[in-house]
């Protein structure tokens, strides 16, 4: 089984297995509107929460992705290089980022569920 | 940022609104940086087919006096005396020190003494004030705040705009007629900002919104934001005043030797005139460049210019992704020495020296309507 957990920053994290998928919700692509670059973190290399994980350019302007999480990058997203429209076209599916394996699961209970971000987003 | 309350509208703001436009705080002004098609397919439907820009919040103006030409001459270095009725020339505003205060537009309009100028929103008032008091006594400045501006840009522009005004089929670039589009009196000038053929069309701001409806009716034209006004003139090579040119650059640096007068060159009869001559014969320290990032990764307004041993050179004045180019580009300037074409810089991005060539500009080539050579 999975669960997805939201942050205030617009990441969202899918975890498996003690694997970690990380992205950017589709309200984040709204924002950031058509995303022509995105700069990956290397494999093996160890993200603290809230650390900078990965870094998505739109026309206008870049913006750091933050790992909703700490771990250790496992993989990352190697088709965005070709084409980081997916991060719009699907940013909750294969527009994901990278995926980490986690230090500490229990730091999943800080970020928001679902319906919380729904709810958050609302908000704004 | 400016607060909010204070932002002032144009006169197509509901327009905008309507059309599902982002609003952004620029110069002032709430203004739609996108609509819905995004970015991307606004730059490229305006190099394909046409696009309708608001730039109601530049600032637009006559001026007027025995000979606002020559009045004009004292704060600029084009040459405006010379300037023939029905045309447009680029200007540079100068301060004392041969510094760049703002670039516009000057039009002498057939019949008529005064002086049609367009400068930038966000040094409208600014501007207005310096010219009203260097020319104190030779010409005066009538700001024309009730006057939107609207922008056709694109390869379709013309045929577009012919279905509502035939006259502008004969028009040439930097041309300029007033003329009734679908009955509504405007100043038409056939330039634009974004490297295609295209078109300036100054309305009273009443009849602002009309006239966008009637351009968005024709299938070719789409709603353009500021977003992709920006990325067009970026691919285009085109200056943004306050990034790539401001009062710490002079022509000279800025490489802009053709917005001086052949006459005003001789004479040297503008700000800082010897010492900005003396500065195109003998070099300036740094120059204003194209430049193309060999990865995809953009390189932003800001980004330190470094050589290949490490040593920064310079910095990017205005940078981004082009999308008619699918790849980054950018502008800055850099140390003389690196400013050939095809010089090897690197460009230091979060940390990371990233591979790039000094490349010339155009990026993507003009496409303007020019007339037969005199």
């Amino acid at each position: 089984m999975s669960e997805t957990r939201f942050t205030e920053q617009h990441e969202w994290v899918r975890v498996e297995g003690g694997e970690g998928t990380i992205g950017i919700t589709r309200y984040a692509t709204e924002q950031l509107g058509d995303v022509v670059y995105v700069e990956l973190p290397a494999i093996g290399k160890t993200i603290a929460k809230g650390a900078e994980g990965a870094v998505v350019e739109s026309v206008k302007a870049a913006s750091e992705v933050y790992a909703p999480v700490g771990g250790t990058v496992t993989a990352v997203n190697e088709a965005l290089g070709a084409d980081p429209a997916k991060v719009n076209s699907s940013p909750e599916e294969d527009g994901w980022f990278f995926k980490i394996k986690l230090t500490n699961a229990a730091e999943l209970s800080q970020l928001m569920s679902e319906d919380k971000y729904v709810e958050y987003v609302k908000g704004l | 940022m400016t607060d909010s309350q204070n932002l002032r509208r144009t006169p197509l703001h509901a327009l905008h609104v309507e059309l599902g436009a982002k609003i952004v705080p620029f110069a002032g002004y709430e203004m739609p940086v996108q609509y819905p098609a995004g970015i991307l397919k606004e730059h490229l439907h305006t190099r394909d087919k046409a696009g309708l820009f608001d730039v109601s919040h530049m600032g637009q103006a006559f001026l007027k006096g025995d000979d606002p030409a020559k009045a004009l001459e004292r704060v600029a270095p084009s040459d405006f005396v010379g300037l023939k009725e029905g045309m447009q020339r680029y200007g540079l505003l100068l301060n004392d020190a041969g510094g760049i205060k703002d670039d516009f537009m000057a039009t002498r309009l057939k019949g008529e003494p005064a002086l049609y100028l367009v400068v930038n929103a966000s040094m409208k008032d600014s501007d207005f004030a310096y010219i009203g008091e260097r020319l104190k006594g030779l010409a005066v400045l009538e700001p024309q705040p009730d006057r939107a501006l609207l922008a056709l840009q694109g390869p379709a522009a013309e045929a577009v705009l012919a279905r509502h005004a035939p006259g502008v089929t004969a028009m040439t670039f930097m041309r300029v007629e007033r003329m009734p589009i679908a009955g509504i009196p405007a100043i038409v000038s056939r330039t634009g900002y974004t490297g295609e053929d295209g078109f300036e069309i100054s309305i009273a701001a009443f009849n602002a919104e009309r006239l966008a409806r009637i351009l968005l009716r024709e299938p070719e034209v789409a709603p353009i934001g500021l977003g992709a006004r920006d990325s067009l003139r970026l691919e285009a090579g085109l200056c943004l005043y306050g990034h790539d040119i401001d009062e710490t650059t002079d022509p000279a640096e800025a490489d802009l030797g053709w917005a001086i007068g052949k006459r005003r060159k001789l004479d040297k009869d503008f700000p800082a005139g010897m010492k900005i001559m003396d500065r195109f014969a003998n070099g300036t320290a740094k120059k204003r460049v194209g430049i193309r990032p060999e990865g995809k990764a953009p390189a932003r307004d800001g980004t330190e210019i470094a050589d290949k041993q490490g040593r920064v050179i310079g910095r990017v004045t205005s940078g981004g992704f082009g999308p008619s180019l699918n790849a980054p580009i950018a502008m800055g300037y850099v140390a003389s020495g690196f400013a050939a074409d095809g010089t090897e810089i690197d460009l230091l991005v979060r940390g990371k020296a990233l591979s790039a060539r000094v490349a010339p500009m155009p990026f993507v080539p003009h496409r303007y309507k020019r007339g037969a050579a005199k």
